[in-house]
C-alpha cells in the first residue's frame, strides 16, 4: 500500500469530500494560497477556489460564528483554526452556541460543521502554541472530539466528521504532519466511536491517544523485550468513547495505563481512568495510572519542555512497576 | 409617522396587530411570571414593538433572523404562534423547542427564527454565517441580526462586520437601542458614536426612529430588496424604549432610570398608540375597529396561556435526547 503523510491525508479527505458535497467549504486564517502556515491544505484553492476556500481576517470568534450560522443554514463548514492554543478565543461560538443549538431548540436546528485545530508540544513554540486542549472541548456535551493518530486515521476521521451532522473538533498533532503511513487509495471512513486495538498484549493495556498512541507502541516494543505482553489501544475518538473495547481489554489484562497529552490534572486520562475503575474494578490487578503531561504551562526551553510529556521510557518504567506488583504512587 | 411605504390597508392592519400581539403576549408573560408560574425569569420587549414587526414585515420566511435574550417579540413577529410560545415559555413538551430552551432560546426554525441567544451579541456571527451561506448557496435570502445597543461593546460585531462589509454579505444589523444595557445607561460606557462604528467599515448605516413602525418597513424594504441584489450589509440604530426593567423581576430601578422617563416614552411615543392614531387620521381602521383588534387578541393570548398551563411537560426520557443528531 503506498504511504502518505498526515498532512497529505488530511488534504485528501478535505478534498474528496468538497468534490462530493457542494456545500462543504473551508474558511480560516491563511487557508487558501498558503494553505496554513503547515501547508496542509496547500493546493485546494487551485481546485475549488476562493469562493469555497476562504481566507478570513485575523478573528476567530467571527469566522467561527459564522461557521456556525453557515452551518445552520444549509451549508457544511470546515474551520481551520491555525492552533489549537486559539480555541480559549473561540470557547463562546463553539460551546455556548455551536454545541449547545441542537438540544436548545428541541432538535430543530443543527450544525454540521468541522473545526480543526491542533495540539503537541516539543516543538519550541512555548506556552500559547503548544497546549494541548481536547479535555477542555470534550467535557461540553453537544460536541464530538476526534484525535487522529496517524495519517490513516486523520483521513477516514475526517471524511467522517465532515459527514456527521453534529460540530466535530478534530485535533491533529501538528508534530505528526510529515509522519508517512499506509493509506489506501480507495475510499474509506472510520467510523466514531471505534477503538482500534493496534497492538494485543496479556499483560497490560496502554491506551493512547494521537501522538501517544506512538509512544504507547514504543513502550510495548521494550517491555516485549523484557518479557511484558502489552496491548496498545487507540480509542480515536474521545466523544463518542468506545468504553466497551477498553473495558474488554482491561478485564483481560487486569492493569492499565492511560496516555494522552493534554494536562493530567482533570484531563482524558482521568476521565477514562475513571470510567475502567467504575466498570471494571473487580478485574483490576493494579490502579489504573493516568499519565498525561504535566500541570505546568509549556516551557520553552528543551531542557525543560521535554519532560513535560510522557515518553516510552516512561511509560514503560510504570508498566513494569504495575506488573511487578510494586506498590504505586501517583506520579 | 413616517410616509406611508408602498404597502396597502391590509398590510397596516397586519402591522398594527401584531404589535398589539407582541404587546399581548409580553403582559401575560408578566403576569406568569408575577403569579409565580412561569419558571425562571424573562426579558419584557413591551415598547420596542415597532422595529421587531417593522422589519419582520419586510421579511420573507426564507430570511433568517437572530434573536436576543429580550426575542419575544421578534419571535411574534417573524411569524410564530401563540400556543407554541407559551408552551416553550412554561417548559411544556408542545413548546417551540420542546421546553428545552425557554424564553432566552426561543427558536422558530419553520419562519426562519434562528434562536434568542442568552449571551449578549453571541448570535452575530451566526446571522452574519446564515448571510454567507444564503449568499453561497444563491438562494437570495437576508439575514437579520437584532441585538441591544449594549452587544455593541462586544468585540464579535467588529470582527463580523469585517467580514460582511468585505464579502458584501446580505445581513442588516439592527441594533435595538434601548438606551440602557442592562442596569447602565449606555451612554456611560459607549464612547463615540455607534453609528460611525459600522460606518468605519464601510457599511452604509441609518439612524431612525425605532417607535414609527412605517418608518421602520419602509427602511427595511428598501435594504432588504438591496441586500437581494448584493449591496449589503447595512446597519440600523433604532432608537427604541423598554417599558419594563432589564427583567421581569428588575422591578424597583430608579437608581439608574427615572419613572418620569419611563411614563414620557409610554404617554408620548408609544408604537401602538401612535399607529393606531395614525390609522385612524388616515380612515385605515376606526376606533371600535382598533379596539375589536386588541380585543380579540387578548383573548387569543389568553387562550393560549390557559392551554400552556394545562400542557403537559416532557417525558422525563428527553433529558438526554437532541445533545447530538441521532
Amino acid at each position: 500500500m503506498r504511504e502518505i503523510t498526515l498532512s497529505k491525508a488530511v488534504n485528501e479527505a478535505i478534498a474528496e469530500e468538497m468534490r462530493r458535497d457542494p456545500t462543504v467549504f473551508l474558511m480560516g486564517e491563511d487557508v487558501a494560497e498558503a494553505g496554513t502556515p503547515f501547508k496542509v491544505l496547500a493546493g485546494l484553492v487551485e481546485e475549488f477556489g476562493t469562493e469555497r476556500v476562504i481566507d478570513t481576517p485575523i478573528s476567530e470568534p467571527g469566522f467561527v460564528g459564522l461557521a456556525v450560522g453557515a452551518a445552520m443554514t444549509g451549508t457544511r463548514p470546515i474551520v481551520d483554526l491555525m492552533f489549537g492554543d486559539f480555541i480559549f478565543l473561540v470557547m463562546d461560538q463553539l460551546c455556548n452556541q455551536a454545541a449547545k443549538t441542537h438540544y436548545m431548540s428541541g432538535g430543530k436546528l443543527s450544525v454540521p460543521m468541522v473545526l480543526r485545530t491542533n495540539m503537541g508540544a516539543t516543538r519550541r513554540s512555548a506556552a500559547q502554541h503548544s497546549q494541548s486542549l481536547h479535555a477542555l472541548v470534550a467535557h461540553i456535551p453537544g460536541l464530538k472530539v476526534a484525535m487522529p493518530s496517524s495519517a490513516y486515521e486523520a483521513k477516514g476521521l475526517m471524511k467522517t466528521a465532515i459527514r456527521d451532522n453534529n460540530p466535530v473538533v478534530i485535533f491533529e498533532d501538528k508534530l505528526m504532519y510529515q509522519d508517512k503511513a499506509p493509506v489506501p487509495e480507495e475510499e474509506y471512513l472510520i467510523p466514531f466511536g471505534v477503538a482500534n486495538v493496534k497492538r494485543e498484549g496479556t499483560d497490560i493495556t496502554l491506551i493512547g491517544t494521537s501522538s501517544m498512541v506512538q509512544v504507547a507502541e514504543a513502550a510495548a516494543d521494550i517491555l516485549a523485550s523484557e518479557g511484558i505482553s502489552a496491548e496498545v489501544i487507540d480509542p480515536r475518538t474521545i466523544v463518542p468513547l468506545d468504553e466497551e473495547t477498553l473495558i474488554k481489554s482491561v478485564k483481560k489484562t487486569s492493569r492499565a495505563i492511560v496516555i494522552d497529552e493534554g494536562h493530567q490534572s482533570y484531563g482524558v486520562t482521568g476521565e477514562i481512568a475513571a470510567r475502567l475503575n467504575e466498570k471494571a474494578f473487580y478485574h483490576l490487578d493494579a490502579p489504573v495510572v493516568r499519565m498525561g503531561a504535566m500541570d505546568v504551562p509549556v516551557p520553552f526551553s528543551p531542557a525543560l519542555e521535554d519532560i513535560t510529556v510522557p515518553t516510552p521510557e516512561g511509560v514503560a518504567a510504570m508498566a513494569r512497576k504495575l506488573c511487578s506488583g510494586e506498590m504505586i504512587h501517583a506520579a | 409617522m413616517a410616509k406611508a411605504a408602498k404597502t396597502n390597508t391590509e398590510d397596516y392592519l397586519r402591522m398594527y396587530t401584531q404589535m398589539v400581539r407582541i404587546r399581548a403576549f409580553e403582559d401575560n408573560a408578566n403576569q406568569l411570571y408575577l403569579s409565580a408560574k412561569m419558571p425562571g425569569l424573562t426579558h419584557m420587549s413591551s415598547g420596542q414593538e415597532a422595529v421587531a414587526v417593522g422589519i419582520c414585515e419586510a421579511l420573507t420566511p426564507e430570511d433568517k433572523i437572530t434573536s436576543t435574550h429580550r426575542g419575544h417579540g421578534h419571535c411574534v413577529a417573524k411569524g410564530a404562534e401563540f400556543k407554541a410560545m407559551f408552551c416553550e415559555l412554561l417548559g411544556k413538551e408542545e413548546g417551540y423547542c420542546r421546553g428545552k430552551g425557554g424564553s432566552m432560546h426561543i427558536a422558530d426554525q419553520s419562519n426562519g427564527n434562528l434562536g434568542a441567544n442568552a449571551i449578549v451579541g453571541g448570535s452575530m456571527g451566526i446571522a452574519t454565517g446564515a448571510a454567507l451561506s444564503a449568499k453561497m448557496q444563491k438562494t437570495g435570502a437576508v439575514a437579520v441580526c437584532f441585538f441591544g445597543d449594549g452587544a455593541t461593546a462586544q468585540g464579535l460585531w467588529y470582527e463580523v462586520m469585517n467580514m460582511a462589509a468585505l464579502w458584501g454579505l446580505p445581513v442588516i444589523y439592527a441594533c435595538e437601542n434601548n438606551g440602557y444595557s442592562e442596569y447602565t445607561r449606555t451612554d456611560e460606557i459607549a464612547a463615540g458614536s455607534i453609528t460611525a462604528r459600522a460606518e468605519a467599515f464601510g457599511i452604509e448605516s441609518y439612524d431612525l426612529d425605532g417607535q414609527d413602525v412605517l418608518a421602520v418597513n419602509d427602511l427595511t424594504q428598501k435594504l432588504v430588496e438591496r441586500c437581494r441584489k448584493g449591496e449589503g450589509p447595512f446597519f440600523m440604530n433604532l432608537k427604541t424604549y423598554r417599558y419594563h426593567g432589564h427583567h421581569v423581576g428588575d422591578i424597583n430601578r430608579e437608581y439608574y432610570r427615572a419613572k418620569d422617563e419611563e411614563s414620557e416614552w409610554k404617554t408620548t411615543r408609544d408604537p401602538i398608540t401612535n399607529f393606531g392614531k395614525w390609522l385612524e387620521g388616515e380612515k385605515i381602521a376606526t376606533t371600535d375597529e382598533l379596539i375589536e383588534i386588541n380585543n380579540s387578541v387578548r383573548k387569543e393570548a389568553e387562550e393560549a396561556v390557559a392551554y400552556a398551563l394545562e400542557a403537559k411537560y416532557p417525558d422525563v426520557s428527553e433529558v438526554d435526547m437532541h445533545v447530538y443528531v441521532a
